[in-house]
């Protein structure tokens, strides 16, 4: 596809996307082609046959004649570009929902840099590294302005908010290094908040993941730090039934809320339980809690939210007594 | 053969005054007024692009500081955007041409026509200022949280400066629409409406309804930016994608603001040199207004990877792809209006052939961005980029120098010299496609837009893209130039040059301050051409109109 190394016609392909994204790509530049170059024959051809001075006898065609052919040249366009919209809608509900077995690696970017966190603990800065063959799903939130994670090797894209997880996954096919862009433009150095994007084979990634500096502490571990440091615990310790309700186990439980709605308590929920804990209280407790909104960054919020997902249900001794 | 000589008392002469200029409520002293106005914005936001194509030869930031390339973007943004391609050809064509299209003396309101002009100085005069002051850099989309809490720079000033103008295209819609509605002469029914009025109309419509929508957009980010109301800013408790939503309300139909009209000159151009009806005037007359109303629901194909809902970007994606219908109907019908005709390539019909491909090239990748699953990678790109300058040079500026090449005569009594009018539409055209075609290829590699640094994989199709941009600058000089000097050394060119149809053929060139001696009666459809009668009949009207055709 490509004439030689550094100048090429077509990104590379190594996700499981990229090759169907690019043969929907290519059945509208084949569309597009065969268009362009019919009007642009037709211009031609018919600016040269019916070039004025030519002698000529040039009878109009019939009215009826032309309603046929205004409908066929609706029609057409129509037939066309709803293929295309079925063919990209399918694939684009592919593309955004991730598969159940992914692996889930947090991602906060702020002005202008990529910090990502692996669930194992090792974390990074304007790189990610991913193993190729299984689906990796990356939950994203912003410290700051509107940014854009994006892989084009992996035809993935998509904007991480300030105030809001977003999600984007891939499945890598294909080690190599790849360029990891933010595409959304976010202020004075948004040119280089950029980096790469390492797939690696799975034996590799374990290794890389084992390869975390000694001193390097688990994203569960800091949170936990935090989550003492904000006094959190006061409140929310293993016998708290009465003060808060418990955390242990909450994730991705159903919540009863006090207004009688019930809530999945995914990272969306716990993280705006933090930041503004009177929009839904849970039902049988008091509105208590002071709001962290301003206090913490993303950064620290994502932490505590891993802290408080690796909490142990409370199974044997809460259930039994 | 006679030389006709020109006429003696017209809009021009009829007094020297500068004053009989600023305070003029006759739309054609106004639509020049707005021809300074819009060249002089066009040729900022063009020296902002030379600035920042340079910068782009090279894969490192050495000719300018990220600070000064993102302020140049926006610049270039806002300018050609609110100051140039949004009232270009409403506002000289329009004005110029839509009452005499209809047989009017004026439009409706004058003096608020005049009014218009003032407000849209006004804030072209902010927008500079904001440049002056230091510039933005928040790009022309004003995107928050950047625009209302982040950027450090003049935001609320060139805000303010695209708040204030767009008072002035509200005003200049209604007066389009009342006039349209209330003051056609006898005999012209809405079916004898030239389409270029018809676009116009369209055009007016998406003005009145949509400008106020970007007006109270603005209005908050400056709330939010200069009081901390919490509207967009997530830290404030706002949301971010509400901007989105409300920005492309308005700024999606911005975009048919900026190319309906153009795609009424290529109407009124391309059967007067085919010397043929246009073929399915009805088709393209409602395709205009098709246009107008389905560019309102479009919108949320610019969120498609923002995090709006999976099924509200599949809806957005359908109807987007419905825009498609209308304008494609438009291109087969202009296409078509060549068959059987007698076709000659003077400068009009070249821009408005060119128009017809770029804007072909143009729509077709906008389907490329309407397809969900291919707009997830090219989203933000330069492949975005180089869509919507294909539709906006490409399709706008094409149609804006055809229609003033076109009606050049009628505006200012003089033909231009066509050798270098072909030339110069040749060279526009090759440009063109240098400086933008690349981009869509930069783009699908993964080039995103608004950098001002870029990996070394990306250079030979930017420096391909640079040394277009050079050509066009060079292609859009010549114009300026020989245009100027045809005011003074042009050959005369009597009422009808090109013998066209048309009610604002049928009055001296230029016209009286009052545009017809007596209100003309019209009793025929529009675009009645015979494709024998035209090479005789211009030879004897006009020596200066084929002065250097070597036919």
């Amino acid at each position: 596809m490509y004439m030689e190394e550094g100048f090429r016609l077509f990104p590379e392909q190594a996700s499981s996307v990229a090759p169907r994204v690019d043969a929907l790509y290519t059945f509208l530049l084949c569309v597009s082609g065969f268009f362009t170059v019919a009007i642009f024959v037709a211009i031609v051809y018919m600016a040269i046959k019916y070039r004025h001075g030519r002698p000529k006898d040039r009878p109009h065609p019939e009215p009826e004649q032309l309603w046929m052919l205004e409908i066929a040249w609706i029609v057409m366009p129509l037939a066309l570009t709803m293929v295309m919209f079925f063919w990209g809608a399918v694939l684009y509900f592919e593309i955004r929902t991730p598969p159940e077995d992914a692996i889930e690696l947090q991602v906060v970017g702020k002005q202008w840099m990529w910090k990502i966190y692996h669930p194992q603990g090792r974390s990074e800065i304007n790189e990610l590294h991913v193993p190729v063959g299984r689906p990796v799903r990356l939950r994203m939130i912003s410290e700051d302005v509107i940014h854009s994670f994006y892989v084009p090797a992996f035809r993935v894209k998509m904007d991480v908010l300030p105030g809001r997880y977003t999600t984007m996954w891939f499945e890598a096919t294909k080690p190599g290094e790849y360029h990891l862009f933010c595409a959304e433009y976010c202020g004075t150095e948004h040119a280089n908040m950029s980096g790469s994007v390492y797939a690696m084979t799975p034996a590799e990634y374990a290794e890389w993941l084992q390869g975390a500096p000694a001193e390097t502490e688990t994203a569960q571990t800091a949170g936990s730090k935090l989550f003492t440091q904000f006094r959190c615990h006061t409140c929310h310790h293993d016998d708290s039934e009465l003060r808060s309700p418990p955390l242990a186990g909450i994730f991705d439980k159903s919540i009863p809320l006090a207004d009688g709605r019930m809530v999945r308590a995914d990272d969306s929920y716990l993280r705006e339980s933090i930041v503004n804990p009177m929009a839904k209280v849970t039902a049988g407790f008091q509105p208590v809690m002071p709001a962290y909104q301003g206090q913490l960054t993303e950064e620290q919020l994502l932490l505590i939210i891993e802290y408080i997902k690796s909490l142990p249900p409370r199974g044997a001794r809460g259930d039994a007594s | 053969m006679t030389n006709p000589s020109a006429p003696g008392r017209n809009y021009l002469n009829v007094d020297y005054r500068f004053r009989s200029w600023l305070w003029t409520t006759d739309h054609k002293r106004i639509a020049i007024l707005y021809m300074i106005s819009v060249t002089l914005f066009f040729l900022v936001g063009g020296a902002a692009a030379v600035l920042f194509r340079l910068e782009l030869m090279t894969p490192r930031g050495d000719l300018v500081i990220a600070e000064t390339f993102n302020k140049l973007f926006t610049l270039h943004g806002v300018v050609m955007v609110f100051f140039f391609l949004i009232p270009a050809i409403p506002t000289v064509l329009g004005n110029f041409l839509l009452p005499m299209m209809l047989g009017a003396r004026d439009l409706a309101f004058p003096r608020l026509n005049l009014a218009s002009w003032y407000i849209f100085m006004t804030g072209g005069l902010l927008a500079i200022g904001s440049i002056i002051a230091g510039g933005v850099d928040t790009g022309w989309t004003f995107y928050t949280p950047y625009s209302s809490t982040y950027s450090n720079t003049n935001v609320m000033l060139a805000a303010l400066g695209a708040f204030v103008a767009g008072f002035s295209s509200i005003l200049t819609g209604l007066n389009f629409i009342v006039t349209t509605h209330t003051m056609r002469a006898p005999g012209m029914t809405w079916f004898r409406l030239p389409i270029f009025v018809w676009s116009h109309y369209a055009t007016s419509i998406i003005m009145v309804l949509g400008t106020p929508v970007i007006a109270i957009t603005l209005l908050l980010v400056a709330l939010e930016r200069g009081l901390g109301f919490g509207i967009f800013d997530p830290k404030l408790g706002g949301d971010p994608i509400l901007f989105q939503h409300l920005f492309w309300f308005y700024s999606h139909p911005a975009v048919y603001i900026m190319v309906l009209p153009a795609m009424g000159v290529v109407t009124e151009i391309v059967p007067c040199f085919a010397r043929n009806r246009l073929f399915g005037y009805t088709f393209v007359a409602f395709a205009s207004l098709a246009i107008a109303v389905i560019s309102f629901f479009v919108w949320g194909h610019h969120l498609f990877v923002s995090g709006q809902s999976i099924y509200a970007g599949m809806i957005f994606s359908v109807l987007s792809m419905l825009v498609a219908v209308p304008s494609a109907v438009k291109v087969f019908n202009w296409t078509a209006t060549l068959y059987r005709g007698s076709v000659s390539l003077d400068t009009p019909m070249l821009y408005a052939l060119g128009f017809i491909g770029l804007f072909t090239l143009g729509g077709l990748t906008g389907l490329f961005l309407a397809t969900l699953a291919i707009d997830v990678h090219v989203h933000d790109t330069y492949f975005i980029i180089a869509h919507f300058h294909y539709i906006m040079v490409g399709g706008t500026v094409m149609g804006y120098l055809g229609g003033i090449h076109f009606w050049w005569p009628k505006i200012t009594g003089r033909i231009y010299p066509e050798w270098w009018g072909r030339l110069s539409a040749g060279i526009i055209f090759i440009g063109f496609n240098l400086t933008f075609f690349p981009q869509f290829v930069l783009g699908y590699l993964g080039m995103p837009r608004r950098v001002h640094e870029y990996v070394d994989e990306f250079q030979v199709l930017n420096v391909m893209s640079s040394a277009g941009a050079s050509i066009l600058g060079v292609g859009y000089l010549i114009p300026l130039a020989y245009l100027i000097w045809s005011l003074r050394y042009g050959p005369v060119a009597g009422p009808n040059p090109w013998r066209a149809t048309g009610l604002e053929w049928q009055t001296q060139s230029p016209p009286t301050t009052f545009n017809f001696e007596t209100t003309p009666v019209v009793t025929e459809p529009p675009y009645h051409y015979d494709p024998g009668d035209f090479q005789m009949e211009r030879i004897e009207q006009s020596p200066g109109a084929v002065q250097g055709t070597a036919r």
